[in-house]
């Protein structure tokens, strides 16, 4: 039930109305309202009640094992929050003096040296505001250099296997797009590289582990390959998490590289934002970093700016991103420590491998049987459809009546009927083997009862959705306006 | 297995094309195609008058599981566009190879038609993918 509707004309709640009485005196008429705003009239305890109740219906990495893993959110540990919310981060203001922020300043500068760290780049840029905008950062850095060596290449090559949003960002830095073959072990299919590779590649983006869940094992082949024609390889961190303190980008001979620290550095990232998508980059493309960036000079800190870096790609916001995002990535990183950090990358792998090794010996099909997975594996029901009709998006929406969200359905798009599946590291084994069991019970239910599992979910607050109707006709206000 | 009408000619990436009575030839996607994709929820047209060049996108299906580019089966350039498809893209799953045609195209490349698949090379390549 929406808040509105349980409105009755005049009941107020002022008890949490601004003790104030603000003059609005210099707001210029045009910009004033008419009438007064739509807003719901019920009591406090009616919208608490209300709130509570529909937080109650959320399926959360709170409540619920979430095997979508890092690409959406890791589990955001508390301590995070309480340290990112401290009243000096809270209420600076982005414009506040260098010499009052020093802490805060302090905070960013030691974040881009892990992050260099980590990565093996020469240096950092925290400012892009997501992943999306982490990635137009390192392709436009891309650009920039070939541009100032007055090189004029126009293709971007990414693998098949890629996110959608590595064409998209080669597209929006007006780039053309190839497509790179994927061979039946999920490796890039490295004879067709070959063959794509010239004086026109600008870059090669990659994601290692790629989306397939498995590390491409000819990285040096392939990083050779582009660069001996003159092109520069990006790296796509989307798949940090598997390798975080144990292999850095930049000793694969990667160029410049996009974190997602939603995924890796467990920042909180509801509903698309607000995010945070840093960009590391090797000697090469240095000056063309974006800005502003923390310098350190004998223990002060202080902003670089265009001034200091001429060359740089420029601003991505305003000011230094999305910065309550970066200093929870911060101080988890510190949290954690270096030792930390590669159990997070461990912990990721051996849960992903262990869920792999029970769901195979129950007879469900990994589509790279014989790959070790990486923080993430995909398996593929194929055989379950053939057999029973039953669809992985039917399994998906039974799963959620057994108590766990369901993985990532039907990508990536090469393998049929598939699932990608990410545990990550803060699960248990007590939880992972009771997802083998829910997966197990449905599908015998899929042999026993197919319609049981097709019209799933049956104990959910709403069932099974007409996603046709959904994506079509489009329901985003409480009443025509 | 899906239906690979004999009468028609076929791209690797799943586009179908039949020659009509006044020489010009219409595109589709198949019913492999459109099995593999799910429930259509949306397709993007080019426009009239728009050229087009073989093995080049051209127009794009949306269903409730991805986005997917089709590509033009052969240059020339687009006289007619499925309108219908605004409001009812479900014909491309429901009629693929009727209802469902997404553009009809004035060849510039008669020769191109020569690279397409017939219905036996094309069902090799839906197999190897089923």
């Amino acid at each position: 039930m929406l808040i509105f509707d349980q409105s009755v004309p005049d009941r107020v709640n002022p008890s949490q109305a601004p003790a104030v009485d603000a003059d609005v005196s210099d707001i210029p008429t045009a910009h004033l309202r008419d009438q007064p705003p739509q807003l719901p009239e019920v009591s406090e305890l009616q919208t608490v009640r209300h709130y509570t109740r529909l937080s109650q219906k959320n399926f959360s990495i709170d409540t619920h094992l979430y095997p979508l893993g890092s690409c959406t959110m890791k589990y955001n540990p508390r301590a995070c929050n309480k340290y990112a919310m401290l009243p000096q981060f809270l209420m600076r203001h982005p414009l506040s003096a260098v010499s009052t922020g020093q802490g805060f300043l302090k905070c960013l500068y030691e974040l881009q040296e892990i992050l260099k760290d980590v990565t093996g780049m020469a240096g950092v840029s925290l400012t892009p505001l997501a992943g999306a905008q982490g990635e137009f950062a390192g392709v436009a850095m891309i650009r920039a250099y070939h541009d100032a060596r007055n090189d004029q290449r126009t293709e971007i090559l990414v693998p098949d296997a890629a996110h959608g949003t590595n064409p998209a960002t080669a597209t929006m830095c007006g780039y053309q797009v190839r497509e790179i073959p994927t061979d039946a072990s999920g490796d890039v299919d490295l004879e067709a590289l070959r063959s794509f590779v010239g004086p026109q590649t600008a870059g090669l983006m990659l994601t290692n582990p790629s989306t397939l869940g498995v590390f491409e094992r000819t990285i040096e082949d392939i990083a050779h390959l582009v660069h001996s024609a003159g092109g520069l390889l990006y790296f796509d961190g989307a798949n940090l998490n598997a390798i975080v303190g144990k292999v850095k980008p930049g000793d694969m001979g990667f160029d410049v590289i996009h974190m997602n620290l939603h995924k890796t550095f467990s920042t909180p990232h509801g509903g698309g934002g607000p995010g945070a998508g840093p960009v590391g980059v090797n000697d090469r493309l240095l000056p063309y970093l974006p800005v502003p960036i923390v310098g350190e000079n004998n223990g002060d800190y202080v902003w670089l700016t265009e001034y200091e870096l001429p060359q740089s790609i420029g601003r991505l916001s305003a000011h230094m991103g999305n910065a309550g995002v970066l200093l929870r990535a911060y101080i988890y990183a510190r949290l954690l420590g270096r030792d930390g950090l590669l159990r997070v990358a461990e912990y990721a792998t051996l849960n992903a491998n262990y869920l792999a090794k029970r769901l195979h010996d129950h007879g469900v099909e990994l589509a790279y049987p014989d790959r070790r997975a990486a923080h993430e594996f995909i398996v593929t029901l194929k055989k379950l459809k053939d057999e029973t009709t039953v669809i992985a998006m039917d399994v998906a929406k039974r799963l959620l009546d057994k108590g766990y969200h369901a993985p990532t359905v039907y990508f990536p798009l090469l393998v049929p009927e598939c699932f990608l599946i990410e545990p990550t590291e803060t699960e248990t084994k007590h939880e992972l083997d009771g997802f083998v069991d829910a997966v197990v019970e449905i599908f015998k239910e899929a042999h026993s009862d197919p319609e049981l599992v097709k019209t799933a979910p049956h104990t959910t607050p709403v069932g099974r959705l007409d996603e046709v109707k959904a994506a079509r006709e489009l329901d985003l206000t409480w009443k025509p306006v | 297995m899906s239906e690979i009408p004999e009468a028609l000619r076929y791209t690797k990436t799943h586009e179908w094309v039949r020659t009509m009575d006044d020489g010009h030839l219409e595109v589709g996607i198949t019913d492999h195609a459109q099995e593999m994709m799910g429930d259509m929820v949306f397709v993007e047209l080019p426009d009239v008058g728009d050229s087009v060049v073989a093995g080049q996108d051209c127009a794009v299906v949306e269903s409730v599981k991805a986005a997917s580019d089709v590509y033009a089966p052969i240059s020339g350039e687009i006289v007619e566009i499925n309108d219908t498809l605004r409001d009812s893209p479900e014909f491309v799953n429901q009629h693929p190879y009727e209802g469902g045609w997404l553009f009809r195209v004035r060849p510039t490349e008669e020769s191109e038609l020569e690279n397409l698949l017939n219905a036996e090379a094309y069902s090799d390549v839906a197999a190897a993918e089923a």
